[in-house]
């Protein structure tokens, strides 16, 4: 798999609100099983677990055999990558409002000189 | 997470920043090369990127849909809604600059936010969600690569 391919599947996997309220419960309760998931969320087990096969997917989870149903845990890792995408963003404004301050600035000084 | 917040101030009374924010010729200092924007609430805009930044590709356009232009205060947009849709709160990003005064400064104040909002049913498939990520890859992509460049040279 690519570089780019491994970013778009990464992006779509945290682009959905109810995924990232999967990653929430799990993050905070710790690993869990479809069943036990589904009972904290408005979604059917079935919906649940299409979710967690998404996420397993982008590499945000990862289940391991427990009994009779699979557990599955957050990879800390791969939600780095996510927020440093997210934090990409972030650093893109930050230097678009430096450029307008410095644009603003410009301007004023030049239409206040004598 | 999922929302941006900043605040800059800016040594400019609130209508030179208003000017920088709002104006064609002053977003392609700071944004993208190229803009068109009507500026009232539902007005629509196109900001156009490249085609330096996306020689392969040529020009990148941008659609935006106005929220609110109220100078020199409020001034705020949807976008990144997928090429051909109209602008909702479920499927695009909205971005908000408030301008205060702070004497004779300006305090800039951006949001953007909606990347909790932006909702696909269940039924929708899963090909259709990743042809929307690709498409926000590909602009957030030309928005790194043109960003840096700008405010470097300005």
């Amino acid at each position: 798999m690519t570089d780019r391919s491994d970013d778009e599947e990464l992006w779509a996997a945290i682009a959905e609100p109810g995924r990232r309220r999967l990653l929430d419960i799990l993050l905070s309760g710790g690993p869990a099983t479809a069943t036990a998931l589904a009972a904290d969320l408005p979604f059917t087990r079935q919906a649940v677990a299409k979710h967690l096969a998404v996420l397993e997917r982008a590499g945000l989870v990862e289940g391991h055999r427990h009994g009779r149903e699979v557990r599955y845990a957050v990879r800390p890792e791969r939600l780095d990558v996510a927020a440093r995408a997210m934090a990409a963003v972030a650093a893109r404004w930050d230097s678009r409002l430096q450029a307008i301050k410095r644009l603003a600035e410009s301007i004023h000084r030049a239409a206040n000189q004598p | 997470m999922t929302v941006i917040e900043r605040e800059i101030l800016i040594e400019a009374p609130r209508h030179v920043v208003w000017q920088v924010l709002t104006d064609p010729a002053q977003i392609s200092q700071w944004f993208s090369d190229d803009a068109r924007i009507d500026l009232r609430p539902g007005g629509a805009g196109t900001f156009v990127f490249g085609p330096r930044v996306n020689q392969l590709d040529g020009p990148i356009p941008v659609d935006l849909v106005v929220q609110a232009a109220e100078p020199p205060e409020r001034f705020a947009f949807r976008w990144a809604h997928p090429a051909g849709s109209e602008a909702r709160v479920d499927n695009s990003l909205l971005v908000e600059f408030t301008l205060t005064a702070e004497g004779e400064h300006t305090r800039l104040r951006l949001v953007e936010s909606g990347y909790d909002q932006v909702d696909w049913s269940p039924q929708v498939r899963e090909d259709t969600i990743n042809d929307h990520a690709k498409g926000w890859d590909t602009h957030l992509t030309t928005l790194t690569a043109y960003a840096p460049q700008r405010s470097a040279s300005s």
